[in-house]
């Protein structure tokens, strides 16, 4: 298994490189222009200016090395020294990798953004993973019951209907309505006593329940699937025949062996949980990654474009690795040698 | 019953196993599949009863309901003189040790995600209160007495040959000494070599601990060299039942004597004066049987009677039973 994981991660080097070339090379690719927000009344030569002073005259495979040194070396370094509070090597006159738009290195502002994203998505994703795992499992249980169907049925309506629709409708009802939450996720909220924290989970409440939804609709569906595929096994019909409790048959045997593909299912949602649920933080104003990442993508902010692309990617590629290695671990059958 | 010596330790009557079908979008019940439709039969304590017949005609069935991993449509259980046909839930559990049954597929019948050890020790673990070094000792016993070496305890299922695994599922299945186990189909998934191994594996086992089988095979010579009585099923139905050499020598009804006509002999010379008696057509769909005997269809020595009436199961003078109208 050590071998394996060691090995996994070195093959992720060279994907990672040339995954960062071809975010790189797209972005180029796209028509933007970083002084497109500009007043108009700027003229042409002091735009061509600007683009100049951006870096944006410089050969492709200049500006790529100039962002692979800023990103892999320049601030791994920083990260360290400001860890240990200390100066490592030129620290002063250190190049970070740098937002065209706020002047601001793009590692500060996704630290600045991070919280707010982890908070609302993460928790989003840990609420529908409660729901989705029992509903899946007694769905599954008493399949064509009543309860199977109308699970069925919500889960179709959380799978298919797009969270900028339920976003938007729980806005109109609870927000505007009952007035019981509020529509605008504030950042500045500091949660010190039981007020504010009872604030606190007032303005998440709503945009946890709309992504909690979506991601309990695709677990839940994927849960019911795999107890289905366990239930009629005939070891199932062994453990009854051992006269095990009924609770000891679903739960230990049937659901420790479908809990095997469930489990690499959630752990590769999780990057998108980092990635912030783009469409949903914009229709909360919760300003995660995610609304960090469309402001990049309009003002044509390509470090920070980059940069986030590119953090996105090493999660995907790393989950995909520990969910490989979580089936080695909860599937004896499973060995990498 | 003729045989009044012995104490009959398994008595099924009038055992009906029916499965809905479901059709349409509100998924109502359009009709059943009729996979065990009305079998009676005694085991004596000490005898293995093998059950035959052809692929599809509820000897799996009949097997499974005996044992209630499915509940009954109608007809009567008794085990050890506990009626245990309509029982549910607790009662029905505490009343598992008694009755095991060794399952045909040793691979998917083994949870893969546990070792031999607590595969076995699982059933001990339920029904007993064992300290854990007796639990051990005593998954030790079960491991020798079926022929694993011990160090294999701890692996798991999917490292064994086919015949270590029938051998796990064996050991799990005599770890509560039950009096009456049900091989259903043990040695179908072996290699030949293997299921030699397993049959007198089972003979000893038998002798040991003084088991009772219901062996339900399509293998007839192996049936012929293990059962002391043999019952032929055909469509949901038992048409025959006798002692093996009885039936094996001379059998009475048709389905019977058609069944037997398809063993291969293995003298050259014996098997080319064999004559098979080919059925014509196929074997009716057990959700819609035909009228009167259900082998009306296919019975070489048809009479109109056999369209109208089903035939009863009766005794004949020689002991065995028969449900034909021929006799």
């Amino acid at each position: 298994m050590l071998n394996f994981t060691i090995r996994r991660l070195l093959f992720t080097i060279p994907t990672l490189l040339l995954i960062s070339l071809i975010i790189f090379l797209l972005l180029d690719l796209a028509p933007n222009d970083p002084t497109g927000n500009l007043p108009l009344t700027i003229p042409a030569e002091v735009r061509e200016q600007i683009r100049k002073a951006l870096g944006l005259g410089d050969p492709i495979y200049v500006r790529y090395y100039r962002w692979l040194v800023q990103f892999f070396v320049n601030e791994p370094l920083n990260l360290l020294g400001e860890w240990t509070h200390s100066c490592i090597g030129d620290c002063e006159n250190r190049l970070r990798v740098t937002s065209w738009a706020t002047r601001s290195p793009v590692v500060d502002l996704i630290a600045e953004r991070m919280p707010q994203t982890l908070w609302v998505v993460g928790l989003s994703y840990v609420v529908g993973i409660l729901i989705a795992v029992p509903i899946g499992v007694y769905s599954a249980y008493r399949q064509y019951s009543w309860f199977d169907q109308l699970g069925t049925f919500i889960s179709m309506i959380g799978f298919s209907v797009p969270t900028f629709f339920t976003g938007v409708l729980m806005i109109v009802i609870f927000s505007v309505q009952l007035r019981w939450f509020p529509s605008i996720y504030d950042t500045t909220l500091r949660v010190t006593d039981w007020s504010s924290l009872g604030a606190q989970i007032r303005q998440m409440a709503m945009p946890v329940f709309v992504l909690a939804l979506y991601n309990a609709a695709q677990i839940s569906r994927f849960m019911r699937a795999s107890m289905l595929d366990n239930l009629n096994q005939d070891y199932v019909r062994t453990a009854r025949a051992k006269g095990l409790n009924e609770r000891v048959v679903v739960l230990v045997h049937v659901l420790r062996n479908s809990l095997i593909p469930v489990v690499t299912v959630i752990a590769l949602g999780v990057p998108q949980v980092f990635g912030g649920a783009i469409i949903t933080e914009q229709v909360f104003k919760v300003n995660g990654l995610g609304q960090l990442l469309i402001i990049g993508i309009q003002g044509a902010d390509i470090p920070l474009v980059q940069t986030l692309t590119f953090i996105f990617a090493v999660l995907i590629v790393l989950f995909n690795l520990i969910a490989d290695i979580l089936y080695g671990i909860l599937d004896p059958r499973i060995r990498y040698d | 019953m003729l045989d009044d010596g012995k104490r009959p330790l398994v008595r099924v009557r009038n055992l009906k196993m029916h499965f809905p079908i479901y059709r349409g979008v509100m998924r109502r019940q359009v009709g059943e599949v009729r996979a065990v439709d009305g079998i009676s039969f005694d085991i004596y304590a000490g005898e293995t009863l093998g059950l035959v017949g052809e692929s599809g005609c509820g000897k799996s069935s009949a097997g499974r309901a005996i044992l209630r991993l499915y509940d009954v449509t109608d007809g009567e259980i008794s085990i050890d003189g506990n009626e245990i046909a309509h029982l549910a839930g607790d009662e029905l559990r505490r009343l598992r040790p008694e009755m095991q049954m060794i399952f045909q597929d040793p691979q998917a019948s083994l949870n893969p995600r546990m070792t031999v050890a607590a595969i076995i020790a699982e059933p001990l673990d339920e029904h007993q209160t064992l300290s854990r070094n007796a639990r051990m000792e005593r998954v030790f016993e079960l491991m020798d007495a079926v022929g694993l070496n011990r160090n294999f305890a701890n692996r798991y299922p999917h490292e064994f040959s086919g015949g270590q695994r029938q051998r796990i599922g064996i050991a799990r299945a005599l770890a509560l000494n039950p009096k009456f186990i049900v091989c259903d189909e043990p040695i179908a998934a072996l290699d030949v070599s293997i299921q030699a191994q397993v049959v007198n594996l089972l003979e000893d086992l038998q002798e040991k601990f003084g088991l009772t089988y219901l062996f339900i095979s399509h293998d007839l010579s192996m049936v012929r060299h293990l059962a002391t009585r043999v019952a032929v099923m055909y469509l949901g139905k038992v048409v025959e039942l006798a002692d093996s050499a009885q039936l094996y020598g001379d059998p009475k009804h048709p389905y019977t004597e058609a069944l037997l006509s398809a063993v291969p002999e293995p003298d050259p010379t014996l098997e080319n004066t064999r004559e098979r008696i080919i059925l014509e057509g196929d074997v009716p769909s057990p959700s819609d049987p035909p009228e009167g005997c259900n082998f009306c269809t296919r019975c070489p020595r048809v009479m109109d009677i056999c369209r109208r009436e089903s035939p009863e199961f009766k005794q004949l003078e020689d002991g065995r039973f028969v449900a034909c109208h021929l006799m």
